[in-house]
């Protein structure tokens, strides 16, 4: 008697079961907000570039196109989408389970954390031969979320929002809230300009570790990364 | 009895007709609309007259040139006749001995009441020996001049920032105004010079009303700071269409498009200039194919080149931008980045990682 291909699969499948466990860890909303913001992101990433230096000029005339227009339009509404979206995280954060509170609060007086954030320090380096599996962010991994996401969501917003106030006039909301930036950096916004545009350097190097890192941990480390964050489960392959 | 404005000019030959006409461009300028010209003929005719003394400290006197050259010479006229009574060193008549007499004077006379106009800025190093006047530092003379007065105009960037001569390093420690006296109302008119028209507008609503006009975050007068020279620039249309000149010879150039990409500081610069415009309304830099150098923005000798866009970021050293700063970070992520991934192939290859080991010890059992 032979066995169809199907029951085939279904056998091993379920051999393999047996090494397999999987966790529920990002609830869908998060998983929703962290691909929006991912092309969020890369939309504010490639506009905000064309706005400090622009592409070649455009002939003809000045009434026939809105390159500019277009980008700053752009722009503003995709931070808009990124401002809100990080609003909305902060909200998770709270009635979200206990993974959606892990980028806003690292437990800094833990010496086991700091311990564990090492070892995967060591893992990376070559050091260690395993890391540890985790259901939500491994220690360095969460560690990299806050300096860079949270801390940069943070600083992006508020010297967006004041660069934002010049273009809507200084009796705009975002002006009168905002502007302490101008205060911050010595009063020339030219100043918070430059600095917006340095943020601009730490996404793009935040988000080149990020998609590294996810890709080197899906293939290397001993649970699923890429996958969880689309179906929210995270699979422990050992 | 007591004297007003409208006795002095007319003392002066000027006749009632201009003096109307004076009023009503003055309220035009002030943006308050033309029911506001006869208010200001009132407060002309009936108020005492303030006086003003116009100090001058570290400077180049271009504030007193552009002032001068005020493009209504009847604004002028009405100015000078409220100024130069008083005092002013570069332009009064009275010189030495007798123009000290008349500081003291007016300071002592007018306690209190009248407004100190200050041209240039106080250098604190060597006591304040780096500007002297009358045998003895400037630093005192404005110490002593602003003790008494009611109110201070801090004119151009001199005054209100610093300007070139506290650029790094700043030998003399050349300090604005507002940082040597804090305790009263200062006006900051910058630019290098501060447009005329602006600065003439300026002391007649402070005279004429009596009171400071709406001061913007940083003290500027917001009927003339409020917006930036982007906001109001007549080749904005070719900035949101995308149209700009990349070199200073070229077609786009020619065309008269957005000097953006050659470093124009216009986006970031708050000033009437697009809209007031210079000598008389004639032109403005934009206008005449150069861009903005933001010369009445905070610290604007130091906030790097003036024909680039992205500037430099004076913590990273002096010819460091962003863009320089953040390219070398990202391309040395992106190698180190390579590198690591190279490595742990290799690594894997060998089987050294501890998931290779497990899941191949378990194939190897259930195989």
């Amino acid at each position: 008697m032979t066995t169809t291909l199907a029951e085939q699969d279904d056998f091993e499948a379920k051999r393999h079961s047996r090494l397999l466990k999987a966790i529920y860890v990002y609830e869908a909303p998060l998983r929703l907000w962290h691909w929006i913001n991912a092309l969020a992101v890369t939309v504010l990433a490639v506009t905000g570039y064309l706005i400090g230096t622009p592409l070649p000029g455009i002939g003809g005339e000045a009434s026939a196109h809105y390159m500019m227009g277009w980008l700053r339009v752009l722009h503003f509404s995709f931070a808009w989408i990124f401002a809100f979206g990080f609003v909305g995280r902060i909200y998770w954060a709270f009635v979200g389970n206990r993974h959606a509170r892990q980028i806003f609060l690292l437990p800094i007086t833990s010496a086991k954390w700091w311990g564990e954030v090492w070892h995967e320090m060591k893992w990376y380096l070559f050091i260690t031969r395993e890391p540890y599996k985790y259901v939500g962010h491994n220690p360095m991994a969460q560690l990299m979320m806050f300096l860079f996401f949270t801390i940069g969501a943070v600083y992006m917003i508020c010297t967006g929002c004041a660069l934002y106030g010049e273009a809507l006039g200084i009796d705009s909301w975002a002006y009168q809230s905002f502007s302490w930036v101008f205060t911050a950096v010595g009063g020339n916004s030219l100043q918070v300009h430059n600095w917006h545009r340095m943020g601009l350097w730490v996404t793009i190097i935040f988000v080149m570790l990020h998609v590294y890192a996810a890709f080197r941990e899906d293939i290397m480390s001993r649970q699923s990364l890429i996958s969880t964050m689309v179906s929210g489960w995270r699979m422990f392959k050992d | 009895m007591i004297e007003t404005f409208y006795d002095v000019l007319r003392r002066q030959g000027i006749t009632r007709r201009s003096f109307l006409k004076f009023c009503s461009l003055t309220a035009t300028s002030l943006g308050l609309g033309a029911a506001a010209a006869p208010q200001i003929a009132h407060a002309l005719e009936t108020r005492p007259r303030t006086p003003v003394l116009w100090l001058h400290g570290l400077e180049c006197t271009c504030c007193s040139e552009s002032f001068i050259r005020s493009a209504h010479p009847l604004t002028k006229d009405v100015v000078l006749s409220m100024l130069s009574l008083d005092y002013d060193d570069t332009l009064m008549a009275a010189a030495g001995h007798q123009a000290e007499a008349a500081l003291d004077e007016i300071r002592t006379r007018y306690k209190g009441n009248y407004i100190l106009a200050v041209e240039g800025n106080p250098p604190l190093n060597e006591d304040g020996m780096f500007a002297i006047q009358g045998g003895r530092p400037f630093l005192e003379k404005l110490r002593e001049t602003a003790a008494d007065c009611k109110a201070i105009i801090s004119w151009g960037s001199c005054a209100s920032w610093g300007c070139v001569q506290a650029a790094y390093p700043n030998p003399t420690r050349a300090t604005p105004v507002h940082k040597v006296i804090t305790d009263k109302p200062i006006i900051k008119v910058p630019g290098c010079p501060p447009i005329a028209e602006v600065m003439t507008a300026v002391v007649t609503y402070m005279l004429t009303f009596d009171r400071i006009p709406e001061l913007d975050r940083q003290g500027r007068p917001k009927m003339f700071y409020g917006q930036r020279i982007h906001d109001k620039c007549y080749r904005r249309a070719h900035f949101d269409a995308g149209q700009f000149a990349e070199e200073f010879d070229d077609d786009g150039a020619k065309k008269g498009y957005c000097l953006y990409k050659l470093g124009c500081k216009g986006p970031t610069s708050y000033n009437a200039c697009s809209t007031v415009r210079w000598n008389g309304g004639v032109s403005f830099p934009i206008q005449s194919g150069h861009g903005c150098i933001g010369c009445s923005e905070d610290g604007f000798w130091d906030k790097g080149g003036f024909y680039e866009r992205v500037t430099d970021i004076k913590q990273f050293g002096i010819e460091s931008t962003a863009d320089k700063v953040g390219g070398y970070a990202a391309a040395a992520v992106g190698v180190g980045i390579a590198a690591h991934a190279a490595a742990t192939a290799l690594a894997r290859a060998r089987n050294k990682t501890g998931i290779d080991a497990k899941i191949g010890k378990d194939h190897h059992e259930h195989a």
